[in-house]
């Protein structure tokens, strides 16, 4: 692991992955102020960063408790979009190695960031090195965001520095380098028509599970 | 908050991360499954650019965000470094946000 960081290739997975993580330290401290105003605890906050560490479910579950929805609803929208973290298992569990204990901690950082920025990478060497990388970067600044957000109380809004399409932005370099061979440029855009088409009509969450159809174009030969 | 929530919230969301990676684990599979799980970081991650760009929760919206990618877009065809890549797509967002 640290042989590998000291390929020349893993600096700039090192340097977008704190850039990436500076943003995700951002909407952690929105997260934290947000979980406090639907009235967790600063140590349910904290707790929920630490063990569900899936932004996109957070957020939900705490919006959906700020509303005054029921336990139930809060969890049923989370979990929808917890969902999506469960293929991109499938996808890594090719890319990763070690004993079933590593694997029950990659599980646990096994998130967008880190699987997009391993799936960038041309060797399997690289990849495990970039999933893990982003995925424990990732996970301090979020952690660390989210207990200076639920302590003091304020934050930044993300999209005052456009935090918000920094991610996307990022998915975009990640994709680019797996649109270079036919298949998967067919599955991307695919996916990508798939999702934004039922986005209107579908709870979140269930467009991405969708968009996960488009890899049936690996059926044919 | 209730403490129930947190913990459901938390087992929940660790099920789906584990359940990948145990039910493909080290076995092998056949070829057909194989080519399909090496296509999903290609589909999911197009369909995350697109809903980040495009939507707010269930509404597509086009705003500052498409600015921001679209330049994201230009200098990740340039080749740019991925750095170069995050910070062009936040700063011209930004720049088109505070500007409109």
């Amino acid at each position: 692991m640290i042989e590998a960081l000291r390929d020349p290739r893993m600096r700039s997975v090192v340097t977008a992955s704190l850039t990436l993580s500076l943003a995700v330290g951002v909407f952690g401290a929105s997260f934290g102020v947000g979980a406090v105003t639907a009235g967790a605890s600063v140590a349910q906050a904290c707790v929920i960063s630490l063990l569900v560490f899936t932004g996109a479910s957070q957020f939900s579950a705490v919006s959906v408790v700020g509303a005054g929805g029921s336990t139930a609803s809060a969890l049923g929208g989370a979990l929808l979009l917890a969902a999506r973290n469960g293929v991109y298992g499938l996808a890594m569990a090719r890319r990763l190695d070690g004993s079933i204990g590593k694997k029950l901690i990659a599980a646990q950082l096994t998130i967008d960031e880190s699987t997009a920025m391993a799936a960038a990478q041309t060797d399997p060497v690289a990849q495990r090195t970039a999933f893990w990388v982003t995925g424990c970067s990732i996970y301090v600044f979020w952690n660390l965001g989210t207990l200076l957000g639920a302590i003091v109380g304020t934050a930044l809004d993300p999209k005052t520095f456009g935090l918000d399409a920094a991610f996307p932005a990022a998915y975009v370099a990640m994709v680019w380098p797996l649109l270079g061979q036919r298949r998967s440029l067919l599955a991307a855009a695919l996916g990508a028509a798939i999702c934004i088409s039922l986005i209107p009509f579908v709870p979140v969450g269930i467009p991405i599970l969708c968009a996960a159809l488009a890899v049936l174009v690996g059926v044919p030969r | 908050m209730t403490w129930t929530l947190v913990f459901a919230l938390a087992a929940g969301a660790y099920f789906f991360k584990v359940l990948g990676l145990v039910l493909i684990g080290d076995r092998s599979l056949p070829q057909v499954l194989e080519r399909c799980l090496g296509l999903i970081p290609a589909a999911l991650i197009a369909a995350l650019v697109f809903k980040d760009t495009f939507s707010i929760g269930q509404h597509l919206q086009i705003d500052a965000r498409v600015a921001g990618v679209g330049a994201a877009v230009v200098v990740a065809w340039r080749r740019a470094p991925l750095i170069l890549v995050i910070v062009i797509g936040a700063g011209v967002t930004a720049a088109v946000r505070a500007l409109s």
